[in-house]
């Protein structure tokens, strides 16, 4: 088994202090305090002020910038880096997401630690450039083809863009998985407080690098919590990596027994760790008519329908997905015996909507607060759901 | 600090979201409150409407968005035209004289005006005339203290600008704290 290896983080990537910043940039900085040294990426707003502050940054820690021929280059250049071993992430919007998909796969199969940062704007296509939207959180669970699990994180305001950052490095060294971290255009560039710690107060989770001499190890022998071990190419170690189905050592082998242990270890890594993994806020749930589910922008709007709602006498709960994937599935059922009623508010027409309903498996109602994108909701549109909501559940 | 929902309009190149800067950096680095900066952000280009949008409060500022302004400093007429009709009827409304005529007036808003541009002209460079008018608006709203808002704009203007920017703001100050005194 291998234990999180924790360390302070590497001064020459903190910068230390009370800033006002927006979410883009204080996403850079969480990335740099990570540990994060090279990024490769195609600018693409709303995402750009990201890759442009990295870039500037970079010389003075001692980090690497690419910029790209095209999001295909950025997706996969990174898991160069990671196997050479640097910790390293893409940034992009909705239109270099889906170019990524392909990748992204490839690095749930070679178990390469990455970070996909997606500023989501309003799609399909190119849709709105510079407007917001939160219409991506399927397509980062399901995008790629191929059966599999990643782990995403939805921040609220510009210090989580710092804070979760360091999650989202983390939690990919200690799962060996793509992480996607979900903002959308409206958290990345709002400006707000942000207080960066000395580095001696952040923790960084290092690479887990074997331990074992020469033709010992096997690149993908799992450890107990499912997950193998690291080497750096040109340690002195055999390695190979492929996206074919493979073994322990990293050689394809293309039948159904491999392809059940490899997918199914894949899986298991991060179901069987989901409860080390989620992270979600709940307020109120007790007694609670309606919870509003939300995430994102869309969480910090439906604190003004929830506040609306209590002044008409609502108990009105509330739930922020801070990890979008894995869902919170054990916790919607528990909650499903135990509140009136769920309004899932988000910047789409229905997806972590579908979540929600399916754990709450038709014991309570669950109904959607949708917004095309572009803007945000409206505090009314979230609380005619509330009042909708509490009345489906007296009739 | 009460809570208060700030509107700033003017024209790409004003440095309308440098003053947002300013000012939210104020309130909450340095005087220790909480600020939200929001900013309509588009295709805009230099000369073309633009506007940044603050929320201050003493509390955690949740709903980040600003509904109801009840302060606005409009620096151009198209935004005059734009924003003015939002302001709430007890507001304040801080302008710029020489390129804002407040025709028609908005209903029980006050509104103080300032030449800021012809100030930030005598004082050297055209460039500083959002600064004056961080330092007017400090004299007159009271919202972030002088000592934040003198540190947030040492902080957040060009470095080997400061002396200059915060002679800008000096005479912003100035001019709002004699207004102020004339209309004792």
């Amino acid at each position: 088994m291998s234990e999180p290896r924790f360390a302070p983080a590497d001064p020459k990537g903190v910068l230390t202090g009370t800033y006002f910043l927006d979410g883009d940039h204080a996403c850079c900085e969480g990335a740099l305090a990570a540990g994060c040294r090279f990024v490769a990426g195609y600018p693409i707003t709303p995402s750009t002020e990201v890759v442009e502050r990295f870039s500037a940054r970079a010389p003075r820690v001692g980090a690497m910038f690419i910029q790209m021929e095209d999001e295909l280059a950025s997706s996969i250049a990174i898991q160069g880096a990671v196997w050479g071993g640097a910790k390293a992430m893409t940034v992009t919007s909705g239109p270099g997401f889906s170019l990524m998909m392909e990748h992204i796969g490839l690095a749930v199969m070679t178990e390469t630690p990455c970070v996909f940062v997606n500023v989501q704007r309003g799609g399909p296509s190119t849709g709105l450039p510079t407007l917001t939207g939160q219409a991506d959180v399927m397509q980062a669970r399901w995008g790629s083809h191929g059966d599999y699990e990643i782990i995403a994180i939805s921040p609220d305001s510009p210090q989580e863009c710092f804070d979760l950052m360091l999650d989202a490095f983390n939690l990919s060294e200690r799962y060996r998985v793509p992480v996607m971290f979900m903002m959308d255009e409206c958290v990345g560039h709002m400006t707000e407080k942000v207080v960066i710690p000395p580095a001696s107060e952040i923790m960084v989770e290092e690479r887990h690098w074997t331990d074992k001499p020469g033709l010992d190890y096997l690149p993908f022998q799992a450890n107990a919590n499912l997950v193998p071990d690291m080497t750096r190419a040109g340690e002195g170690h055999r390695f190979h990596v492929t996206g074919l189905t493979h073994d322990e050592k990293g050689y394809p082998v293309i039948n159904a027994e491999a392809q059940e242990k490899l997918v199914r270890r894949l899986i298991d890594k991060i179901r069987l760790n989901a409860e080390d993994i989620i992270h979600i806020e709940e307020r109120d749930l007790a007694g609670a008519e309606v919870v509003v589910l939300s995430y994102g922008i869309t969480s910090r709007v439906a604190e003004r329908a929830i506040a609306m709602a209590r002044e008409q006498g609502v108990q009105v709960g509330a739930i922020r997905l801070v990890t979008l994937w894995p869902f919170p599935e054990r916790r919607i059922r528990e909650l499903a015996g135990q509140v009136g009623s769920f309004v899932v508010a988000e910047i789409n027409y229905g997806q972590m909507f579908y979540e929600v309903e399916r754990c709450a498996a038709g014991k309570v109602p669950v109904l959607l607060a949708p917004h095309g994108g572009g803007t945000v909701h409206s505090p009314e549109q979230i609380l005619e759901k509330i009042m909708e909501a509490r009345a489906c559940r007296q009739s | 600090m009460a809570k208060c929902e700030l509107k700033i309009g003017g024209f790409g190149g004003q440095g309308v979201i440098l003053m947002g800067i300013i000012i939210g950096k104020a309130a909450s680095i340095y005087d220790g409150g909480h600020a939200t900066l929001t900013q309509s952000f588009g295709p805009e280009a230099r000369g073309s409407a633009c506007s940044a949008q603050l929320v201050l409060d003493e509390a955690e500022v949740l709903y980040p968005y600003v509904s109801h302004p009840n302060v606005m400093v409009l620096m151009s007429q198209e935004s005059y035209n734009k924003f003015a009709p939002e302001l709430t009827a007890d507001g304040l409304m801080l302008i710029e004289e020489d390129l804002v005529r407040p025709d028609p007036q908005p209903n029980g808003a006050r509104i103080l005006a300032i030449p800021s541009t012809r100030m930030a002209e005598h004082l050297g460079r055209k460039l500083i005339q959002n600064i004056v008018m961080v330092g007017f608006f400090t004299a007159v709203t009271g919202l972030v203290s002088e000592k934040a808002a003198r540190e947030a704009v040492k902080t957040s203007v060009p470095p080997g600008t400061e002396e200059l920017n915060l002679k800008a703001f000096e005479a912003g100050l100035q001019h709002g704290k004699q207004l102020a005194a004339s209309r004792a």
